[in-house]
């Protein structure tokens, strides 16, 4: 035996008693899609939730939507855009870099790792949507937090705690997000040829407009070259407007003219426009196989530093990267696994973190894939820890070492 | 409502403890004087009233540091207050603890129009952040009603809503980052001026923290470009039924207003004798839609809304033509609380939220226990998210009255559990809610927020008597009740 399956929230219960009276480790699985993001991990047996399905409640006049943890993402989005809803924080789709094909997993796992895309910057991530769950602690017990409405503050608020907490405190068995009328129309606009200082300057000047764009990036000109849409060797900085249909042609007429310093640029269709976004929410330039000997970081940085910060990196002229929300979110795709110090160096003086999405199974970076934090702030992580998963049963050493 | 014994030894050792952390506090920064501290001895929720052991007023994050440590080592209780606006006693003082008045941390220390932020100590109030940044087109977006006065360090705390979160987001949604200080005394910071945090997301857990998980002295908070224009329309109804139905389609059909606020009939008649701001009288709800963003997107929508609330019966509908209009339909609902205040000499204002759709019923039953209490009572409602404000109308001077409104208020606030609601939407459970907490939250639920609470203050120093209706100690919640080896293996499928 090394893999339960439990079929409802009862029969999880039993599994984490069982487990914790046992002392046996638990890796807590959706359907094991993010399973080389980050930390690996060596538990005595998987505790595997896909078992776990179906919607529980849908009510598109009240934006709330309720599932099983280990309901698809897939399911869920379809369900949603058959009412024209979606989840406004993009929640992206590691497969093609982690598996070289899409999957995105179960609702469970996208929690737990806080998912978001492109539009993080204007509509927030998983854990502003997260509304309530119901969950066993490390301890074996089943207890919930919030609830299906969206204004609650009966209590602390654990969503936002096990929003990213990568399974290590609770398992899930339930939750309950709130869900928004999806924009009936998007478009985007180029700009080619910028250098990083005037795409920056240019996406402050829209991010500063009261044009709502609602997600913009850069794309260096050796990166640009494998996206689709882009002409010859040109870099491109992309903004894409989203609404109803005359606020989107409004709005872009409004920031074609504030960004007229910076050249003419070009609109593109709704589905160029998904598209474009689609690669750039799963990084696909960064897909492929000579990522199997180098390795993919996250780099969240405050979006008017993202230039300082790549230029104190000195990247080769085989490393490649970009920049999403705004300039606070820089991609990166390095040689070798072995760039932790070097990938988090700069951020001494620049306020942010990295994470390790991809590299090579025995590489030094998968060790410390997760920043590491504070003394202060490590003994408060240890410390809730403890208080959810005392004896350390749930994905031990999934963000850090010893949590 | 029933505070935690004062411990006498505490008490009886006013002077020193004064005198030591006046050594931390230099100057002006102690308060003792039974007189002065009558000023600090309730908040927003007047019906409770207790001064504290003594006040203290630090102006640096270092002070903030040496008195928690202090408490700590000592085993003193501490209350920490912003502006004292809290609708649930959350910043109501202990006999035996001192209170922590964060009122000197009145400075905005940067704003960063580059990085779309502003770093700000947690006394400013929530208005000053808008007014230092609205000069350059920016503004902050969550605003409760009390912005004048309330401070950000208490709006993180109780994680405050208002009038535009339904658009906009909640205080939560629009932090970046905060320092704070330990009850041990460490400085901690989490967040910055960049998104999200690795591991745990402790910003996310101490916003709604109502102050006893740490004292937060620093806060950065996301400044936005001001919308382009903004209009409202102010819709009148046949009844509440109507006009929820009118909301659940203005969304149904993709659209989100800035703000969308109902009201009824009581309100509606007390709002208008207050502030004469046209509202319709012979309608029983109202409701004010107001659409903001670019000038053509406002002009479409304000279109289709209105042919929405057509549909839906509105039987009275104004759109605002130009600013002047816009304030003036909104004059009415922000002055509500003051306009009860009128019919009334005292008024109870209630805080939970409930599913929309389950406006109609939530409103006969409340009409029905009005009548059983024999208490009026009147309703604003952001309807767009579900939060209730029933204001209970009373009169403190008639013995028995007070009690009765409090026992309307709880019945109200069960209903709104019963109906998949909560307890508090944005005010906070405090003390005011902190006994119905059973009602929505299991033994096992609440035990398991209490061991969040050990993990930050092992000995319950930081706002004891809020929020929980029981007091655990921590090594009793930290037991196991699993052995080893007693569990069966479980019977299910496994491969
Ligand atoms: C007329 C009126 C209208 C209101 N309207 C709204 C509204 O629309 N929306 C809304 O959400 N609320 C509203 N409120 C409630 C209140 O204004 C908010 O809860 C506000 O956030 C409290 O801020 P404060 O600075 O006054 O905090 P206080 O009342 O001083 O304290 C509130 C809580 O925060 C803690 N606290 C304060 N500062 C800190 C700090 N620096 N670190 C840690 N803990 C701290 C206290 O211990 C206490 O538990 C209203 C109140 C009034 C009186």
């Amino acid at each position: 035996m090394n893999s339960l399956k439990p079929e409802n929230a009862q029969q999880l219960e039993d599994a984490v008693k069982w487990a914790l009276s046992s002392g046996t480790t638990l890796e807590v699985l959706g359907s094991g899609s993010k399973r080389a993001l980050g930390r690996s991990i060596d538990c005595a047996c998987q505790l595997d939730l896909s078992g776990l399905q179906g919607i529980t409640l849908y009510e598109p006049a009240e934006l709330v939507l309720s599932a099983r943890a280990g309901t698809p993402l897939q399911e869920i989005q379809e369900t949603l855009q058959a009412e024209n809803q979606y989840l406004a924080f993009e929640p992206l789709d590691y497969g093609p870099l982690l598996r070289g094909q899409s999957d995105t997993g179960t609702l469970g796992g996208m929690v737990a790792s806080n998912l978001s895309g492109p539009r993080r910057l204007k509509a927030g991530a998983a854990r502003d949507h997260f509304l309530g769950f119901s969950a066993v602690s490390g301890r074996g017990e089943t207890f919930k937090s919030g609830g299906r409405v969206v204004k609650n503050v009966t209590g602390y608020d654990l969503m936002k705690l096990l929003a990213g907490s990568f399974g290590t405190l609770a398992v899930m068995s339930d939750v309950t997000f709130k869900v928004l009328p999806a924009p009936p129309e998007e478009k985007s606009y180029l700009l080619y040829g910028l250098s990083d200082a005037e795409a920056s300057r240019a996406m402050i000047l829209a991010l500063n407009s009261a044009c709502e764009v609602s997600s913009v990036a850069h794309i260096p000109s050796p990166t640009a070259r494998t996206l689709q849409g882009c002409v010859g060797d040109k870099s491109v900085t992309v903004f894409r407007m989203e609404g109803h249909a005359p606020s989107v042609q409004y709005r872009l007429e409004r920031l074609e003219h504030l960004l007229e310093a910076y050249g003419k640029g070009s609109i593109t269709a709704p589905a160029e426009s998904k598209a474009l976004w689609g690669c750039l929410r799963d990084a696909t330039p960064f897909q492929g196989d000579e990522g199997n000997s180098g390795s993919v970081w996250r780099v969240s940085v405050s979006p008017a530093q993202g230039g300082r910060y790549v230029e104190a990196l000195k990247l080769d002229p085989e490393e490649y990267y970009f920049y999403d929300w705004g300039g606070g979110l820089i991609w990166l795709s390095l040689k070798g696994g072995d760039n932790a110090v070097r990938v988090r160096a700069p951020l001494e003086k620049i306020s942010g973190h990295a994470s390790l999405v991809r590299a090579p199974v025995d590489a030094p970076d998968r060790e410390i894939a997760t920043q590491p934090l504070g003394v202060g702030e490590h003994l408060l992580f240890q410390r809730i820890k403890q208080n959810f998963d005392p004896d350390g049963i749930l994905n031990p050493g999934r963000l850090y070492g010893d949590l | 409502m029933q505070m935690p014994d004062p411990d006498q030894s505490i008490l009886a050792r006013q002077e020193e403890i004064a005198l030591h952390l006046g050594t931390i506090v230099a100057g002006e920064g102690v308060v003792t004087s039974s007189r002065e501290l009558r000023v600090y001895e309730s908040d927003g929720l007047t019906a409770y009233r207790q001064p504290p052991l003594l006040a203290v007023l630090p102006e640096t994050t270092q002070q903030v540091s040496e008195i928690l440590a202090y408490c700590q080592t000592e085993g003193i209780k501490v209350v920490p207050r912003g502006s004292g606006t809290s609708l649930s006693g959350g910043a109501l003082p202990l006999a035996d603890g001192i209170l922590l008045c964060m009122g000197k941390f009145n400075r905005v220390l940067e704003v960063d129009y580059d990085n779309r932020c502003a770093v700000v100590q947690p006394g400013v109030t929530n208005l000053g952040i808008t007014k230092a940044v609205e000069q350059d087109g920016f503004y902050y977006a969550p605003d409760p009603s009390s912005q004048i006065a309330c401070s950000i360090g208490g709006n993180v705390a109780e994680n405050a809503g208002g009038v535009h979160c339904l658009k906009y987001g909640l205080t939560t949604n629009n932090l970046l980052g905060i320092e704070m200080v330990l009850i041990d005394g460490t400085i901690l910071r989490f967040g910055g001026k960049h998104l999200d945090s690795p591991g745990y997301d402790l910003l996310g857990l101490m916003t709604g923290s109502e102050g006893l998980l740490g004292v937060v002295t620093e806060v950065t908070v996301r400044i936005l470009p001001k919308p382009e224009t903004a209009r409202a329309l102010l819709l009148g109804f046949p009844s509440s039924e109507q006009a929820g139905d009118c909301v659940a389609a203005i969304i149904s059909e993709g659209i989100i207003p800035g703000g969308m606020e109902m009201m009824d009939k009581p309100a509606i008649e007390a709002a208008e004798a207050f502030v004469q701001a046209g509202y319709p009288l012979d309608v029983e709800a109202l409701l004010i839609v107001e659409l903001d963003g670019p000038q053509a997107e406002v002009d479409y929508l304000i279109e289709r809304v209105s042919v929405i609330s057509g549909n839906c019966g509105a039987q009275t509908s104004r759109t605002s033509q130009n600013e002047e209009e816009r304030q003036l339909f909104w004059a009415g609902r922000k002055a509500a609380f003051p306009a009860i205040g009128r019919l009334s000499p005292d008024y109870y204002c209630m805080d939970g939220t409930i599913p929309r759709n389950k406006l109609p019923y939530v409103l006969k039953r409340m009409r029905e226990m009005s009548t059983d209490y024999g208490l009026r009572v009147a309703n604003v409602f952001h309807a767009g998210d579900g939060n209730l404000h029933p204001l209970i109308m009373y009169d403190a001077n008639n013995p028995g009255e007070l009690e009765k409104a409090e026992d309307f208020g709880s019945d109200i606030l069960r209903l709104c559990v019963e109906v998949g609601g909560v307890l508090t939407g944005e005010h906070g459970v405090g003390v005011e809610k902190r006994d119905l907490m059973s009602e929505m939250f299991t033994e096992i639920d609440l035990k398991q927020q209490l061991r969040v609470k050990c993990a930050f203050d092992s000995k319950a120093l930081l706002n004891p008597g809020k929020v929980f209706p029981e007091l655990h100690r921590c090594a009793e919640l930290g037991r196991m009740h699993i052995h080893k080896g007693k569990v069966p293996f479980p019977d299910i499928p496994r491969f």
